[in-house]
């Protein structure tokens, strides 16, 4: 283990090797970002889960709308999944089929969450003091905001990839482009399946003893 | 990690790859107003935390004049003391204390003690100081709008916060709760930019076990933040919607002014959780980057390598994540499964291992040190004075039953002002003290510092130690008046008194540093480059201050770790990072002859 207060008087200079990291500061900073969202979410499921247990909870009916909307999302996470193969293998009329595919997938899904929102809100039922409710527009809207976010960072990619461009920071833009919409699509997987289909979070609670 | 060995004598590879993509203004606003220099930006930070700090200090005076001196203050009513009190907690903590040791300190210091040329993200940087700017002006916004600021405690506990009869509730605590949402943002930009700094700029030579404590307080602070602000971000979102769109995520079915309300089915408590998820940390997130300063400030005064090295990084790291998971313990009053009250208090009072860790190597790198009682240093003891009596009371209040009775007494104000005010604050002016040489190229007048640090050390005192007695007493916290109570005895209102008077002097003090900052700038002994004799990198610039790009032509390379001083039978007593073996060896020697 290294022993910072060893001091160094001989001839011979100790270096350690070049510790610079080979990746692009950009892509540590993605991963940072990440886990700062991964809690925010984290947090939200959690909040979901402590109201859930109290006695007076009401669940809302789940729009059938969103199961679409999930397939909508998977495949633009593929589509950019196929440009990443794609600009790895400089094939780069693949790498814009599958970014344009990708970023035309996720503004349908958006237009489709937008689609549910109405769905809800047409019901009879309709309530917004119901916290499920709530929680609902709450947790489909920050994940929403944050593939609008991701939007722009596609669209800055996408207005680069004609003509002339870098080709090394084209290709690091759409690996991160890729991760940022895998993660997104986790993220969703795990709030959808959790909350807002089936009964999946009140059988975890009841399998934790908390309902 | 394996080491490469180089003969000094043979070509040792360049420290620098690359040239870091640098934004080189030439106009006087693109220098010093849309800067992308994180030196610039720091002082930017600073300048704006300091001038809403003064705000929130003046808001203390009027809280004091109205508790020493009931009844004698007609502009202080009982909203307005409310509002005094919630606007000077939230400033103090948020506003000041970490956007200050982040934004201010850590950008001034992280690419300089690392030897980086500046941040990874300089735009964003520069964008992340903008967004903090909007979210002060929000909050300053939300004095002069009609009903005022929001008045329900720094906590903003729901449901009282939003409803009316609060101060506050109509605009006050909209723009509060969009205000620390931008603050949020702009933190959130700031912090990715220190955390990838320090993984992927630090110069050749400079491992992540050679890096100075206060870099290291800074990153793990950073980390934090970035981690527990989050909690707060989706709190303040969730009660705008319960403010603004009728939904229900923490107000209950409920009552107000004689009227049903139409909120249903929320949970009070769930936002105490969320708020405290982050307020927990925030603690640490203001105490790590102190922690980190304070030691490197002994050690470079004591003229002695800090003691424990390892073990002051480590510490930092258990200190913050142990951080995570004492939140409930401001909640035992809440009400709480009695199991759960354990294991918080149990989380609680772990902390105290690794805090006790840094508390005595603190001491023992005093001990039998060359202490020079300079006014950093003076700072920096007063520091750990008054951390260990904040930390100490802080056991109490861990323990469930102590602090059931001691629960919104002043007992409470006075651990946290101890523990988390002045504590940090101390460190703050110390850090303000050693590095002005360094950011102005002038040394602050050494007379004006001391009477600055004695009438604050000793007048905080004066302050907070009397405030233990009346949290015994069960004077409640928060109160506007206290009335004639039958267990708060005459005494208790001279006690009150007497911290009021001491509270006004020690908040005059400060004009003392204040015109000390702008006296020194233009009349200050000049500095020179390295007038603490330090060994850090940012003393090794070949400019005071530092221009743009900080280290001339080529990167330092770092030899050694930042705490080489008084090395027997070195020719001076410090040893900079970026001096080369061989240059101390022939020092030897020569001495030796």
């Amino acid at each position: 283990m290294e022993k910072p207060w060893a001091t160094e008087t001989g001839s011979v200079v100790r270096l350690p090797p070049w510790s610079r990291s080979p990746h692009p500061p950009a892509r540590t900073a993605l991963r940072m970002f990440l886990a700062v969202v991964a809690v925010l979410f984290m947090l939200m499921i959690v909040a979901y889960g402590d109201r859930m247990v109290f006695p007076d909870w009401r669940p809302t009916p789940q729009p059938a709308l969103l199961w679409t909307n999930t397939w909508v999302l998977i495949f633009a996470s593929l589509a950019f999944q196929w440009a990443r193969f794609a600009v790895r293998r400089n094939r780069i009329d693949g790498m814009r089929v599958g970014l344009l595919a990708g970023g035309a997938a996720t503004i349908v899904f958006l237009v489709g969450q937008i689609l549910a929102w109405q769905q809800l809100q047409a019901m009879e039922f309709f309530d917004i003091s119901n916290p499920a409710v709530a929680f609902f527009y709450l947790i489909t809207g920050i994940h929403g905001l944050h593939l609008v976010g991701g939007l722009v960072a596609w669209v800055r990619t996408v207005a680069r990839v004609w003509g002339d461009f870098d080709a090394a920071r084209i290709r690091r833009n759409v690996e991160l482009c890729t991760t940022y919409w895998h993660f997104l699509l986790v993220i969703w997987l795990i709030v959808f399946g959790l909350l807002f289909t089936g009964d999946n979070l009140n059988i975890v609670l009841k399998f934790c003893g908390l309902r | 990690m394996a080491y490469v060995a180089h003969d000094e004598s043979a070509y040792i590879p360049p420290a620098e790859v690359e040239e870091v993509e640098l934004y080189h203004p030439k106009t006087f606003i693109g220098k010093y107003i849309w800067s992308q220099d994180a030196k610039v930006i720091a002082i930017q930070y600073a300048i704006t935390a300091i001038a809403i700090g003064l705000v929130a200090l003046v808001l203390s005076g009027v809280m004091r004049l109205q508790l020493g001196f009931p009844d004698t203050f007609s502009f202080i009513s009982p909203g307005n003391y409310l509002q005094a009190v919630t606007m000077h907690g939230m400033i103090m903590v948020i506003y000041l204390l970490t956007a200050l040791f982040l934004g201010g300190f850590g950008n001034y210091l992280i690419p300089l003690m690392i030897g980086a040329r500046d941040m990874v993200f300089p735009y964003v940087k520069m964008v992340s100081y903008w967004v903090y700017l909007f979210a002060v002006l929000l909050l300053v916004a939300s004095f002069f709008v009609p009903g005022g600021p929001t008045g329900s405690g720094w906590t903003l506990y729901p449901p009282q916060s939003i409803l009316p009869g609060t101060p506050g509730s109509d605009a006050g605590i909209v723009l509060m709760l969009v205000s620390l949402a931008f603050f949020i943002i702009g933190f959130t930009m700031g912090g990715l930019n220190y955390v990838v700094t320090v993984l992927q700029l630090r110069t050749r030579g400079m491992t992540l076990m050679r890096m100075p404590l206060t870099v290291w307080g800074i990153f793990t602070a950073t980390v934090l933040a970035l981690l527990a602000f989050p909690a707060l971000f989706v709190s303040a979102v969730m009660m705008l919607l319960d403010r603004l769109l009728g939904t229900s995520f923490f107000m209950p079915a409920i009552m107000s002014l004689g009227q049903q309300l139409e909120h249903n089915g929320g949970s009070p408590v769930l936002f105490q959780h969320l708020f405290w998820f982050f307020g927990h940390p925030e603690v640490y997130i203001v105490a790590l980057p102190a922690f980190g300063i304070v030691s490197d400030l002994i050690s470079v005064h004591a003229r002695k390598n800090i003691f424990g090295y390892r073990m002051m990084v480590w510490a930092i790291i258990a200190i913050g994540g142990l951080s995570f998971v004492v939140w409930a313990h401001h909640m035992y009053v809440s009400g709480m499964n009695p199991y759960f009250g354990f294991f918080f208090a149990t989380t609680t009072l772990i902390i105290a291992v690794p805090t006790a860790i840094k508390v005595y190597n603190w001491v023992l790198t005093l001990w039998r040190g060359n202490i020079h009682l300079t006014v950093p240093m003076l700072f920096a003891i007063g520091f750990v004075f008054t951390f260990i009596n904040g930390g100490l009371t802080g056991l109490f209040l861990g323990n469930v039953v102590v602090d059931l009775p001691l629960s919104d007494t002043y007992f409470v104000v006075a651990h946290f002002h101890m523990v988390m005010a002045v504590s940090p604050i101390l460190v703050v002016f110390g850090a303000i003290y050693h590095w002005y040489p360094k950011i102005t190229g002038r040394m602050l007048n050494d007379t004006m510092g001391k009477t600055h640090f004695w009438i604050t050390f000793v007048g905080t005192y004066a302050i907070y130690y009397p405030m233990h007695y009346l949290g015994i007493l069960g004077v409640p916290r928060r109160y506007y008046a206290l009335g004639t109570t039958d267990f708060i005895p005459d005494s208790a209102h001279s006690v009150n008194a007497a911290i009021t008077i001491a509270a006004l002097i020690v908040g005059a003090a400060q004009i003392i540093f204040l015109y000390n900052l702008v006296w020194s700038y233009f009349n200050g002994k000049r500095a020179g480059g390295n007038p603490w004799r330090a060994t850090t990198l940012e003393w090794q610039t070949s400019d005071t201050p530092p221009k743009h790009g900080n280290f001339g032509s080529t990167l330092p390379l770092v030899y050694r770790w930042a705490y080489d001083y008084s090395v027997p039978g070195a020719k001076e007593d410090f040893i900079p990072q970026n001096v080369p073996p061989a240059k101390v060896a022939a020092a030897k020697d020569k001495n030796k002859k």
